[in-house]
């Protein structure tokens, strides 16, 4: 760029500019910045009025969600407090019986989120490379059949998942979900990473098959490494598709896999959601996905458009 | 790319590759993609004809021992002289007009802003984008409380900015605040991600055109009406085209806030489609409702997208 450019916005409007963005950051942070917050109040604390902004930060909500609890009955006082968590939910009136379902759930949406993952993207590189290296019969009508099975609402696709899943014994189960999964993300995996896999020069590959390669090795050595940075990228997409999806995970898993998504809102404690506890599990559930749309930044747009604007 | 390897690899003839050890290409080819389309097959295509054969009938999956009978288009016909529907597609339409007019007006400004490049504005541009990221039922579950009528955030902010007392009204009671509700939230997400393709839209716009309309002396109102905004358009159109299609089947975000009330009137098509499935277990009726469903998005969706490339081409 030269030293002074007609085009270059003058220094006023670059501030004011700054200025209008600055405020809705902060106004669209703040429900987030109410999250991570509610979940470090105390129950009263969290329900008070005008809503506190300053408080006493207290671990409460947290406790109360890796727990379950019962009343402190008057006539059999329960033995005294051996540990630190104890004695939170003895300050609360309260005495833990046993674990909550919050961790095994956790677990559901780890197991089903990364096995969906890995397959999505073990099968949709594979298919991906030969989509663009390969004269694949019906490439284009395949490519559009793969982007308009997004079209279909989910509980549309959830009625004959449901019957088919109850016929095989899948439902309910974290093979089940992975595979759902995996049907749903492949489409947006094949798409991204041919387009990633597009934009590796083929002379490399056939520079490899000359030294003697076969094509598998070519493959293996050659355009995966190449090919890293876009795996990677597709793979936090799917991952974070898996992590936070809701309709199939509400109509077709229970006990035995269901996820956090659909147990989160179940968080009740004595009169109403108990607030504190369900910031919490938002807020655990909430910040992996932060910490990668941070990641993963330079590629979000690509992903969020299927490769459609690559910038 | 001048490195000389590249130019190296560019000198090398085309069909040295074709000289294959191992595998033909063809056989690589099907071996890749196998696995895909068989997975595809199981969970897209297998279901969707099943589920055209269901909406023929009078199954119900919850009485898997019932005879089932053939009714013919019965299904479909209830479904589109049922008022109800009507009711619903009404509410779905009102959801998806007021969601995409706020995110585009708000997304579009956000981006021309942006694209002043003021100092931090990658650092704010991933702040403001971070909450269409986040799972859609976690986060409506949390907007109810925002929403609460007594100590919500909402109607206190209400009060505090319009002086409106906070508990005269309730978004998710009734009143009718209901449908804006979830409108708010879903803005609230989504604005982001107009903004961040109309930001890739604006950043497309090389800077010599500006310059020579500079030269020309036209009025920046005038730059603005016949450089920017044309030129920013296709990607705005394919913002809208997104925005469109994931509304339309709006399920998690609204089942969280409102689960369809205060009576109907949140009930968006896709909601009320998994009453019909899940609820009343009318497994045929609501397989031809999903049918329809899908053929009106992928039908407006079609027209749309030629309408864009129309567009694109100009």
């Amino acid at each position: 760029m030269t030293a002074y450019s007609i085009t270059e916005p003058s220094k006023a409007s670059k501030w004011v500019a700054g200025l209008l963005v600055a405020f809705y950051t902060i106004v669209t942070l703040l429900p987030l910045v109410w999250i991570i917050s509610t979940g470090f109040k105390s129950g009263p604390d969290s329900i008070s009025y005008p809503p506190k902004l300053v408080f006493d930060p207290t671990v409460e909500g947290y406790v109360n969600l890796f727990t379950s609890r019962t009343r402190i009955s008057q006539d059999a006082p329960p033995p005294p407090a051996e540990t630190w968590y104890d004695e939170i939910t003895r300050d609360q009136g309260m005495v833990i019986t046993g674990p909550s379902r919050f961790g095994e759930r956790f677990m559901n949406s780890v197991i089903i989120g990364f096995g969906s993952t890995a397959l999505s993207i073990i099968l949709g590189t594979l298919a991906a490379y030969a989509f663009s290296r390969f004269k694949v019969p019906l490439k284009d009508d395949l490519l559009f059949f793969i982007l308009s099975t997004r079209m279909m609402p989910p509980i549309a696709v959830a009625i004959p998942i449901y019957l088919m899943y109850r016929e095989l014994g899948l439902s309910d189960t974290h093979l089940g979900m992975i595979l759902l999964y995996t049907g749903v993300n492949i489409s947006l995996a094949v798409w991204l990473l041919k387009g990633f896999i597009d934009e590796i020069p083929r002379e490399y590959e056939e520079a490899a098959l000359i030294d003697g390669y076969t094509r598998f090795q070519a493959f293996r050595k050659v355009v995966l490494p190449q090919a890293a940075t876009g795996i990677a990228s597709t793979a936090i997409f799917c991952l974070i598709f898996a992590w936070n999806e809701y309709a199939f995970a509400v109509l077709l898993t229970s006990g035995n896999a269901q996820t956090a998504p659909p147990f989160i809102p179940t968080i009740i404690g004595t009169g109403g959601q108990d607030w504190p506890a369900v910031a919490a599990g938002a807020t655990l559930f909430l910040l992996p996905v932060m910490v990668f749309t941070i990641l993963l930044r330079k590629h979000l747009l690509r992903g969020i458009t299927f490769g459609a604007v690559r910038k | 790319m001048h490195n000389p390897i590249d130019i190296a690899a560019r000198a090398t003839p085309r069909p040295v590759a074709r000289r294959l050890r191992g595998l033909s290409d063809r056989a690589i080819a099907w071996i890749f993609v196998a696995p895909t389309i068989f997975l595809l097959l199981a969970i897209n295509i297998f279901p969707l004809i099943w589920t055209i054969r269901l909406s023929f009938t009078n199954y119900a999956a919850n009485r898997p021992n019932r005879e089932v009978e053939w009714v013919g288009l019965r299904n479909y016909s209830r479904i589109l002289t049922d008022a109800d529907t009507w009711a619903n597609m009404q509410s779905t339409a009102h959801f998806l007009i007021w969601t995409i007019t706020f995110q585009v007006v708000i997304g579009f400004t956000l981006a021309w802003l942006i694209n002043r490049k003021f100092k931090g504005n990658d650092l704010l541009t991933t702040l403001i984008v971070l909450p269409m990221m986040l799972s859609p039922a976690v986060v409506g579950n949390f907007w109810t409380f925002l929403y609460q009528p007594q100590i919500g955030l909402v109607n206190y902010a209400v009060e505090a900015v319009a002086g409106i007392p906070a508990s005269s009204f309730s978004m998710l009671g009734p009143g009718g605040w209901a449908r804006w509700a979830i409108v708010i939230v879903d803005t609230w997400m989504w604005t982001p991600f107009v903004m961040l393709i109309c930001l890739a839209g604006l950043r497309s716009i090389p800077d010599y055109i500006y310059e020579a309309a500079e030269v020309d002396r036209a009025s920046k109102w005038r730059q603005f009406w016949t450089i920017t905004l044309p030129m920013a358009l296709p990607f705005l159109m394919l913002a809208v085209l997104f925005r469109g299609i994931e509304n339309f089947k709006m399920f998690d975000m609204v089942t969280l806030l409102t689960g369809g009330g205060p009576g109907n009137e949140t009930l968006l098509t896709s909601i009320d489609l998994k009453r019909e499935a899940f609820e009343k277990w009318r497994t045929g009726y609501a397989s031809a409702y999903a049918i329809i469903l899908f053929v009106t998005v992928f039908g407006l969706a079609s027209i749309y997208v030629k309408a864009l490339n129309k567009v694109k081409e100009r």
